[in-house]
């Protein structure tokens, strides 16, 4: 094993370097683009239940890419749930609470009554039920 | 309900000079049972809007206390779609 990281230190540097990235890559996966654009221009905002919604009118690629986030979290939701003995919704709504909380200034959330709100420096106005 | 009814209809037919008073007489128990469903259609009705919000109560505090830790780190692990 020695032998051959040392006879092929190329190899070995390769695979650290691809190590390296996949571990970056999974830890620090990065917004698709047309989201964050979206999500900091404030089309787009995080929703009491869990998932993102629109706050105007959306143009049919931001639908696409909202709409392939939202089937996304929901896969991931089901699975936590499950692994949690909870519901999707209940699971889905505990991730809306945290969602908004990691919202930041001048991002789109929505208030419990269901208007839309512009979060500030102040904390979000959240559900009573959220932790 | 409709038990009561039936005498009273027997009646009517028994006695055939008094056809007109009993016809009266039978007027407000044949209603009754119209009026007792009117009363319980009115309060099915009512309670169509307060259902929506008990489904949104469903979900108990402490539920979602147990889940929010999971959750938070789910949502750091899975970074890109949130």
């Amino acid at each position: 094993m020695v032998r051959t990281v040392t006879s092929t230190p190329m190899f070995a540097l390769t695979a650290l370097a691809l190590a390296s990235f996949g571990l970056s890559s999974s830890a620090m996966a990065q917004r698709d683009p047309a989201y964050a654009a979206a999500r900091e221009a404030g089309q787009v905002g995080e929703k009491v239940d869990g998932y993102l919604g629109y706050v105007g009118p959306a143009s049919p690629a931001l639908r696409a890419v909202v709409e392939d986030i939202n089937i996304k979290r929901k896969a991931v939701y089901a699975q936590k749930a499950q692994a949690n003995n909870a519901t999707v919704e209940e699971y889905a709504l505990t991730s809306g609470c945290v969602l908004i909380d990691h919202t930041v200034p001048g991002e789109k959330y929505q208030a419990p009554g269901g208007s839309w709100q512009t979060r500030t420096a102040a904390a979000p106005q959240r559900d009573s039920r959220c932790p | 309900m409709t038990r009561s009814c039936k005498p009273a209809t027997i009646n009517r037919m028994n006695s055939g000079n008094n056809q007109i008073r009993s016809r009266i007489r039978v007027w407000p128990l044949a209603a009754m049972p119209l009026l007792l469903t009117m009363g319980g259609c009115i309060t099915v009705k009512a309670p169509d809007k307060p259902i929506v919000i008990e489904l949104n109560i469903n979900i108990k505090q402490e539920v979602i206390y147990r889940l929010a830790a999971d959750a938070a780190q789910t949502i750091d692990k899975n970074a890109e779609i949130f």
